[in-house]
């Protein structure tokens, strides 16, 4: 299981959610999974070789970096990207969980079954309706809270998102105060701040989903309230139209969800 | 040979698993296979060499490394991880046999050899209880082994070569410690998940049994 496997699993549920949902899954693969493991993991990759104090007191540097560094930048971002990603497993459940109703509609010969084949079934891209619009929702409910909470820790930990040069370390079996140094302070700040404009702009487009998603759950109820007449036919045509406009805009993602389709 | 035979072995299971089966299938790769390999891995990959004491006695690092971790933390979890998934295996060769089966004497034999009923669900209530077992014995095994599952940031050694008590220190002990939770936390997870999936799977067909029976006596 690495990065890629979740890439597969997300990529199936890609096909099931709205515009935003796809542009969303488009920056966590590109600008921040990608760059996490493209580029950030080789900047960290040295940190404690190349954190160095100015004492040759044996210890005091593991004391030290262990002092300033509970848990690494590198780890808290992988973390954060397997929390956020891990709500959309939800919906990808939840679906896998529809099409297993629908086959077993199907293979019993229900006359209300719509579809004409198992096939057909499979590739079937579900409408964000009823019970799956609120699974979709408490979903990015959950990705937003966990990209503020993993935000806030990382504020509260490393007081700030710059990384210093220099820290001065006082704790035994260090003699004195010793001047410890960072690698790369730089590139690290430099990193730092690009995972949490990625971020930030991650939230954005979640509380635009939300928004959205909210405003047409609402139009849609009073329509009905007003319209008790409703076309279905012309509501789903218009809905495969825009279906098949976010298949070409959306990136290749592969049709399988793993091991949650029977 | 790596982890992606572990994810395709639990990827064949999770077709003849029942809801909360999946839920554990799905624990097991995001936050147990998936957080080792992204990002725990890391955080032990230069354990020995960050590993420092207080003395310039050749031999003494050593011996005093291999006294307080004889098995290492990830090397454990590595364990556990294809312990705890191999019970999955039985089920998986129990619908083989039958699919065997079907072919040898070339007739159907059963509804569908996938179909959890009789020989079929004595295996899966079977992986279920070593799954459970499994997890709690290795459990045991790290909170005896490290006595808890903190990870202090000085031990004292008095090991020979080492001519007196030395201080040795180990390296990121706070984020080792950390995961160490995070570890247990989703063992406990996934113990909580096989017990409930026992316990529904028990109701569930002693129900049936009883209604089966019920309705027999009656006719």
């Amino acid at each position: 299981m690495d990065w890629g496997a979740l890439h597969t699993v997300l990529g199936g549920v890609n096909k099931h959610s709205t515009s935003i949902g796809k542009i969303w899954l488009t920056v966590l693969f590109i600008f921040r999974i990608m760059i996490l493991v493209v580029a950030a993991e080789k900047v960290w990759g040295d940190e404690q070789d190349d954190f160095v104090c100015n004492t040759l007191q044996p210890g005091c540097k593991n004391v030290c970096y262990d002092h300033f560094f509970p848990i690494s930048h590198i780890r808290l971002w992988a973390l954060q990207l397997i929390f956020v990603s891990t709500p959309a497993l939800l919906v990808a459940m939840h679906v896998a969980y529809r099409r297993h109703e629908k086959k077993r509609q199907f293979r019993k010969g229900d006359q209300k079954c719509e579809y004409k084949d198992i096939e057909e079934i499979r590739r079937q891209r579900f409408h964000i309706d009823g019970s799956l619009w609120w699974t979709y929702t408490s979903s990015i409910f959950f990705r937003l809270v966990f990209e503020a909470v993993f935000m806030y820790a990382f504020y509260f930990m490393y007081d700030g998102f710059r990384m210093p040069r220099l820290m001065k370390c006082s704790a035994w079996p260090c003699p004195n105060i010793v001047d410890c140094f960072v690698s790369r302070p730089t590139e690290k700040t430099v990193f730092t701040i690009f995972m949490i404009a990625v971020s930030s702009i991650c939230i954005l487009l979640n509380v635009a989903e939300l928004c959205y998603l909210l405003a047409k759950f609402f139009l849609r109820r009073s329509k009905k309230a007003g319209n008790p007449k409703h076309h279905p036919n012309h509501e789903n045509k218009e809905e495969t139209k825009q279906n098949e406009m976010n298949e070409l805009i959306s990136d290749s993602c592969q049709n399988t969800v793993i091991g949650f389709t029977s | 040979m790596s982890w992606g035979f572990l994810r395709d072995l639990l990827s064949g299971v999770n077709k003849y698993s029942t809801g909360i089966g999946r839920i554990w299938v799905a624990v097991v790769f995001v936050f147990r296979l998936l957080v080792y390999i992204a990002a725990a891995e890391n955080i032990w990959k230069y354990e020995h060499d960050e590993f420092e004491c207080n003395i310039k006695q050749p031999g003494c690092e050593n011996v005093c490394f291999d006294h307080f971790f004889p098995v290492s933390h990830i090397r454990l979890w590595a364990l556990q991880l294809i312990v705890v998934s191999a019970p999955s295996l039985l089920v998986v060769f129990h619908v083989a046999y039958r699919e065997n089966r079907e072919k040898h004497h070339n007739q159907k034999l059963y509804r569908s050899p996938g179909e959890r009923n009789g020989g079929l669900l004595c295996t899966y209530l079977i992986s279920l209880i070593l799954k459970t077992g499994f997890e709690i014995v290795f459990l045991v095994l790290f909170y005896k082994l490290y006595n808890g599952f903190k990870v202090p940031h000085l031990v004292k050694c008095d090991v020979r070569p080492c001519p007196n008590t030395v201080d040795c220190y180990i390296s990121k002990p706070t984020e080792k410690m950390i995961f160490l939770y995070f570890l247990v936390a989703t063992s406990c997870l996934c113990i909580v998940l096989n017990l409930s999936e026992l316990s529904y799977l028990l109701f569930k067909y002693s129900l049936k049994c009883y209604l089966t029976r019920h309705i027999k006596k009656h006719q």
